[in-house]
């Protein structure tokens, strides 16, 4: 996927003023925030857990290499394939190849963001498969051509109203005059259109909440069980997963899990949690011919080696764009790549950039409600300003915000130049500030004054206010 | 936990003013020192201290960051404790000094020993000082403000709800999200403006709702950013920082709103 990073400012501002989305975007507080509050509040040992699950994955990630070993060894024991991919590219090119191999037309896809990052879809579709989404938002979002805004809710973007005149709009075999009003019709209609597509899909592809290490199993949780049907139907079954997915035994997946749909969704747990290894045995009524499972890095193995590698214990529940006011007032396509909010203000420059993703790091009041909800511990505020000092570094902060600091700095650093300076400009600038007429010519930031009235200073600088005190005090 | 009342006569506070309050609303470093000296404590406000340095820590000039952390930890590592009216500034000496100074083995120590002795004015005042109740009277409806830094990093949030409580004739009522960002952020506020204000645009909307005729908050950056809203809205909400409050210095807060109520036409 092409980055949009740069063009943050012009999109949030784009976001802010659509009226649609933004009516949309009220179903991430009243949705997601308050059902992960509920299913906190009733699991005592919550936070508990939370504990366990990051220390699972930071062991995990400490020892990455010799469990992506046994991983394979496992696969490979159960009949399946292993492709090891250093890049986006490189998978791509190596899933294209499996559906070659296997005479395929029509590829079935469930909700997978690792093949949003390298852009699968693009590439099946310019080989000249067919790619179908299965997840109903994916689906819809498919259908609109556009990309996820929510990496588990991915088309929270879209209202009711929208969906409704898409699906008349692209199902144009159906009567015009069917009632589609309520979710239920639209989730029937969706399911009509998908299970065609199900039967008739000669790959399947999924990605994987977890690998299991000591059995060899992908991990993946649905609500609406097509990922089921994906790696079931099909012959030939590829799974696409970054390497830092990967956990040693079943034993912590399942304690995973239990933080994951909770900061997730607010459910105790997804309704659809499948763990498969392998193709079809001679006594399995169903399941695939063929399995694949492709192991990708995509600039992990960079990123662990970095002071940004606890970014890599994330396991995609989306608490932290939930409960980011940035997020709830711009939306996820603002961020302008694959992965949105807090989470992507963190991950998306090192991929893009920090040239490309400078926005993302530094639209943020650090209020840090992201931190205190991510169930793997994830210093975010702490790794955006990571990347902050790193634009500083490279010198991208722009030169008016270098001057204003430095000249600040200059100042601060030089308490009485500073206490004499503040004690002049301070009355002149109440002056000028309390006469409306003259406050415009005052060299006021216009980032804050096109929404606030700028504060009024009370006149005299504490400073100058307790020392006046003091003496007062002295001569009493 | 030492208790200064317990521990000696009277404990040397440096009250580190920050730079809002010096330049913006002196009454709030004036009520903090009233409300320290009613605690027992001798405040003493060093002329060497102007900004914390966070709006340089956050645009990522950490070295201008690192020089006013010295200047700051050598104006105040003598005085028994360190207080600031200020979430934000607290967290700022208490937790991210250390983290400035991780890689330099003399500092760093310094830096820990002074993070100790750091803390926000009114969680001091009731985990160090045990202070309970404030003699103080206000007539009005309020609501209190969570100011992201206090609450997260520093865990203030019961602490000015009981001192509030003792002050006599405020009624206070809780917002719907008293806990969510109101978008100041510093310099986020200036250089992202418009999604700034789309976050200040809801913490208007939860206060108004309220019909409140004062809104109370530690921190001045965030105060100055929802009466700024206010303000620009038209609305009369007065606001106020916790430590005029509790001082009794808050002056008169117009209750037009609560007579309205009172009196329907
Ligand atoms: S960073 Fe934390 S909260 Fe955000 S998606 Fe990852 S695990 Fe969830």
């Amino acid at each position: 996927m092409k980055p949009l990073s740069h063009k943050f400012r012009e999109n949030a501002g784009k976001a802010l003023d659509n009226p649609t989305l933004q009516t949309a975007l009220k179903n991430v507080p009243e949705g997601f925030v308050a059902k992960r509050a509920k299913a906190r509040s009733k699991l005592p040992e919550f936070d508990a857990l939370t504990e366990q699950a990051q220390q699972i994955k930071s062991h995990a990630l400490a020892y990455l290499d010799l469990y992506l070993e046994a991983y394979e060894k496992q696969v490979k024991a159960s009949g399946g394939h292993v492709h090891w991919a250093g890049s986006g590219t490189d998978a791509c090119n190596i899933i294209s190849g499996i559906c070659r191999d296997a005479g395929a037309r029509l590829v079935a896809k469930s909700k997978s963001m690792v093949t949003e990052e390298i852009a699968l879809n693009a590439h099946l579709e310019a080989s000249g498969f067919e790619v179908i989404e299965t997840d109903l938002g994916e689906y819809l979002i498919q259908i609109r051509g556009e990309v996820p805004s929510h990496i588990i809710g991915p088309a929270i973007h879209l209202t009711k109203e929208q969906i409704v005149d898409d699906f008349r709009r692209i199902h144009v075999d159906l009567p015009t005059d069917r009632v589609l009003d309520e979710p239920e019709s639209i989730v029937n209609e969706a399911r009509l259109i998908l299970r065609d597509k199900f039967l008739n899909a000669d790959v399947g592809i999924t990605g994987a909440n977890f690998l299991v290490a000591e059995t060899g199993a992908a991990v993946i949780v649905t609500n609406e069980g097509n990922a089921d049907l994906v790696q079931t139907l099909p012959e030939v079954h590829i799974v696409v997963a970054t390497i830092e997915k990967i956990v040693p035994t079943t034993e912590d997946a399942t304690t995973i899990l239990r933080v994951l749909a909770r900061s997730a969704t607010g459910q105790e747990i997804s309704t659809y949690t499948t763990f498969t290894s392998g193709p079809r045995r001679e006594s399995d009524p169903d399941g695939p011919r063929e399995t694949h499972v492709i192991l990708i890095d995509n600039g992990r193995t960079e990123l662990l080696a970095s002071e940004f590698h606890e970014v890599l214990r994330c396991i995609r529940c989306g608490a932290c764009m939930n409960h980011c006011p940035v997020y709830q007032s711009v939306g996820g396509h603002a961020y302008g790549w694959t992965y949105p909010g807090p989470i992507g203000a963190v991950l998306t420059p090192s991929h893009v950039g920090i040239r490309e993703g400078y926005h993302l790091p530094h639209a943020s009041s650090f209020c840090g409600a992201c931190e205190e909800v991510c169930p793997m511990g994830i210093p975010l505020p702490a790794l955006m300003r990571r990347w902050r000092n790193r634009a500083y570094g490279e010198g991208l902060t722009s030169l008016r915000q270098r001057l204003a600091m430095k000249t600040w700095l200059w100042f601060a650093k030089r308490p009485r130049a500073y206490h004499f300076a503040t004690s002049i400009f301070i009355p002149v600038f109440r002056m000028v500030g309390r006469r409306e007429r003259l406050a415009r010519f005052l060299p006021l930031p216009k980032g804050w004054v096109r929404h606030r009235a700028f504060p009024l200073p009370e006149g005299s600088t504490f400073q100058r206010q307790w020392k006046r005190r003091r003496a007062g005090e002295v001569q009493q | 936990m030492l208790n200064p009342a317990q521990t000696k006569s009277t404990a040397s506070v440096g009250l580190f003013a920050t730079c809002l309050v010096d330049l913006i609303r002196p009454n709030v470093g004036l009520s903090a020192a009233r409300l320290l000296e009613d605690a027992g404590c001798t405040v003493d406000v060093p002329s060497r201290q102007s900004c914390c340095g966070q709006p340089a820590y956050n645009m990522g000039e950490a070295d201008g960051a690192r020089e006013l952390a010295r200047m700051t930890i050598q104006s105040f590592e003598n005085y028994d404790y360190v207080v600031a009216p200020s979430g934000s500034c607290a967290g700022m000496l208490k937790l991210h000094y250390p983290a400035l100074f991780a890689d330099d083995p003399v500092w760093s120590k310094r830096a820990q020993a002074f993070s100790e002795k750091v803390f926000e004015l009114v969680s001091f005042l009731t985990d160090v000082c045990n202070v309970r109740s404030v003699d103080a009277k206000l007539d009005c409806r309020a609501t209190y403000h969570d100011a992201c830094a206090g609450l997260r990093e520093l865990g203030v949030r019961d602490q000015p709800r009981h001192l509030l409580a003792s002050v006599k004739g405020l009624e206070l009522l809780e917002l719907k999200e008293p806990n969510s960002c109101c978008g100041f952020g510093g310099t986020f506020s200036v250089n992202y403006g418009d999604i700034s204000n789309a976050i200040v645009e809801k913490k208007a909307a939860d206060i108004l709702s309220l019909d409140v005729d004062l809104l109370i908050g530690g921190d001045v950056g965030c105060l100055m950013n929802i009466e700024g809203k206010l303000r620009r809205q038209g609305q009369t909400t007065q606001v106020r920082h916790v430590a005029e409050v509790l001082a009794g210095q808050a002056g008169r807060i117009s209750t037009r709103r609560a007579h309205n109520r009172e009196k329907p036409a």
